[in-house]
């Protein structure tokens, strides 16, 4: 049953779902990443709430004016119109307010949601039944989706793709530093409406197949999961919209493979997988790779505190420092040093000085700056230089030669 | 309108609009000022997974297995943004909308999954409350209000919304001057003793008691709407503390009334025949407050900033 959804064997209006979120994920992945690197993920959220009373209202609309009440590309304008709205309210309460942008998001967030509930149960109100399908926005209902729906979800995610390929360089110098891009003369407001703009053609896209209240995850979770695998922001864009269909794919397929599988839930939560990976596994930022960072940390702090007692001559006590000795066949199980041990242990103890010369020169300062005790003083310095401090520590003292 | 009419079908609902909004309007003060005010709308939407889960676990619908299960639900999710945003280095504001998106996403998954439809229990319930439903049927005019055996027959949710509401307020009074003072500068909050991180955390535990007793009686939104709209509304009003505490309680009082009465009585006058949403009618009253003290609050401009941006 899954293979089958997988490979789009599923029957006509499963392979429509599955084609149309795949779409849906790769717009949402990428738009999202310049939500998220401008530090602006959760205006989604006020977006996506305040499509509720367009919706609503292009429905009472269309149905006065005797028309059906559900023609997708009605209600969808509407949406649009009043997301707009919304986020013109959000950039008007931030930037003339007092208000910061959380409070902003939040007020504009519940205000057009609870008017759009109201507009609801008036629409509920004026009888006639033919309101079925208006709470499907709410989680996004893929049930009995037709080919003009499709069709409008495919030309709709294509063209914020294009958008966004014309608009990328623009966007990612406002979300790196909107200073340094006003000041090279980009019209930073504009921009950053465009870029909500286009959050707002996503959010209204994916009405149908989400709904307004997960549609926030298909624009917040992808580009996270991507930051985890890259510092560049074309490749974020790039895994980001790859996450994005993935999800919207694998979790549209799975919907469909079997009954009580809601598609807009399960895509979420197919996203949210790959982020717990990517949160433990990826290279560099992953917890993973941080635990085995700090423990490789651990071991040479370790080793080389092993290697100045013995040097030293002072008894070891401490359990893993012994045990990382013996294992790297520095001392023997009596805790003694063997040969290599010695002549490590007297090489730490003749760095250290060589350290200790290098941090009261000043003419050595930059390389000073570079002491942490672990590091090899032959990466910092050149065999010349240490062969002079050398001289300067001189031979053994005290010694009838 | 008759007491015999009111005191029944009115009153209690009223009440409990009231009580939920103040309740969420106090702790939503210092969210707002702390820049935490999200985080209501986090709880609100992490609520459901845990009221299935309480269901799915105690095999009823009560009133406790549920505020438990919300509470619950909304303790990890603040435990799993914190979490991830150490964990990950990620902004804030991408952690919450990770977690609270994917809890919400499990809660409906398992509303569909389990057999529920015998039981009042759907998405639109959580998100729209039933205010209108909790009627009094005991009562027969304002005499009820003193006989014991009417009284039996209130709403329970108005007794536990009372007490939700006097947990808040003893919470803000007895902690006034550290929340003040750690709301304001955490810095020197810290350096005089006060534990500002329990203090942050205890003030987020209590919004998330505020918002799961008032979200079994009047749904998420109002919470959301009553966390924000309300405090926000005041900020414009005062550079007070203590001014904007006292405003945001008018606001939430304001909103609740008058929400209620247009949601009831507002179809009627224009000719309608039936009531709409009470608990949207009144995020969208507090909407219009904030929108009004946006326009016109004497203090709605940041200080310092330019008169001309």
């Amino acid at each position: 049953m899954l293979w089958d959804a997988l490979f789009l064997q599923l029957g006509y209006n499963a392979t429509l779902v599955v084609i149309g979120a795949t779409l849906l994920g790769v717009s949402a992945g990428v738009t999202g990443t310049f939500l998220f690197l401008r530090k602006r993920a959760l205006v989604s959220d006020a977006i996506s709430h305040a499509t509720l009373p367009g919706v609503c209202i292009a429905f009472m609309a269309m149905v006065a004016l005797g028309g059906d009440g559900r023609n997708l590309v009605g209600l969808l304008a509407g949406s649009a119109v009043s997301a707009w709205v919304g986020l013109l309210c959000l950039n008007w309460l931030t930037r003339n307010t007092r208000l910061a942008e959380d409070a902003a998001i939040g007020a504009v967030l519940s205000v057009f949601f609870g008017f759009g509930v109201v507009l609801l149960t008036v629409i509920q109100t004026m009888g006639s039944g033919r309101q079925a399908g208006l709470e499907g926005f709410l989680l996004g209902s893929t049930a009995g989706m037709l080919w003009a729906d499709a069709l409008v979800i495919a030309i709709g995610g294509a063209g914020t793709l294009a958008l966004i390929l014309l608009m990328r360089r623009p966007m990612t110098l406002v979300a790196f530093d909107p200073e340094y891009a006003a000041a090279r003369g980009l019209p930073v407001d504009r921009i950053d409406l465009a870029m909500m703009g286009l959050v707002m053609a996503v959010t209204v896209v994916g009405l149908k197949i989400v709904g307004l209240i997960l549609i926030v995850a298909l624009l917040i979770i992808p580009p996270v999961t991507a930051r985890f695998w890259t510092e560049r922001s074309d490749r974020v864009v790039l895994l980001s919209g790859i996450a994005g269909g993935l999800a919207g794919y694998l979790g549209a397929a799975l919907s469909a493979s079997a009954p009580n599988l809601p598609t807009g839930p399960i895509i979420v939560l197919v996203s949210f997988a790959f982020f717990a990976l990517s949160l433990f596994l990826a290279p560099g930022r992953g917890v993973l790779a941080a635990i085995l960072r700090h423990m490789r940390f651990q071991r040479r702090v370790h080793l080389r505190q092993g290697l100045l007692a013995l040097a030293q001559g002072q008894p070891i006590y401490e359990k893993l420092t012994l045990r990382l000795l013996r294992r790297a066949g520095l001392v023997r199980a009596d805790g003694v040093a063997t040969d290599t041990g010695k002549a490590r242990a007297a090489k730490a103890l003749r760095d250290e000085k060589r350290w200790e010369i290098v941090r009261t020169d000043l003419a050595h300062e930059a390389a000073a700056a570079l002491y942490d005790g672990l590091r090899d003083i032959e990466t910092v310095l050149t065999r010349d230089q240490i062969a002079d401090i050398d001289r300067r520590i001189g031979g053994p003292q005290g010694i009838p030669s | 309108m008759s007491g015999e009419e009111f005191v029944p079908l009115s009153l209690t609902p009223l009440l409990i609009g009231i009580f939920a909004a103040v309740a969420c309007a106090l702790p939503g003060n210092f969210l707002v000022l702390r820049r935490q005010a999200l985080i209501g709308d986090a709880i609100s939407h992490v609520v459901l997974p845990g009221i299935v889960v309480a269901f799915l676990i105690s095999g009823v619908i009560a009133a406790w297995p549920m505020m438990l299960g919300a509470a619950g639900a909304a303790v990890v999710a603040v435990v799993l943004i914190e979490a991830i945003r150490r964990l990950g280095r990620i902004e804030p504001g991408a952690a919450m909308g990770v977690v609270f998106t994917t809890m919400f996403a499990g809660g409906v998954l398992l509303l569909e999954q389990t057999d529920t439809s015998t039981v009042h229990l759907d998405v639109e319930h959580a998100l729209y409350g039933n205010l209108e439903s909790l009627i009094w049927l005991d009562a027969t005019g304002w005499a009820s209000l003193w006989d014991a055996e009417a009284l039996a027959g209130l709403p329970v949710e108005l007794p536990r919304m009372f007490v939700t509401l006097i947990g808040v307020i003893l919470f803000t009074w007895l902690l006034w001057r550290p929340l003040k003072l750690s709301t304001f500068d955490e810095g020197f909050a810290r350096t005089v003793g006060i534990r500002t991180n329990l203090l942050g955390l205890a003030l987020v535990i209590v919004a998330a008691i505020a918002a799961v007793a008032a979200f079994d009686a009047v749904g998420s939104i109002i919470v959301i709407a009553m966390f924000i709209c309300p405090p926000a509304a005041a900020r414009m009003m005062t550079n007070q503390l203590e001014g904007q505490v006292a405003w945001s309680v008018i606001f939430a009082v304001i909103s609740a009334v008058s929400g209620y009465i247009l949601a009831g009585y507002g179809p009627l006058w224009l000719g309608g025949a039936d009531a709409v949403s009470a608990a949207g009618m009144i995020a969208t009253t507090s909407g219009l407050i904030l929108a009004l003290a946006a326009i016109f609050g004497p203090c709605r401009t940041r200080t310092g900033a330019p008169s001309q941006a």
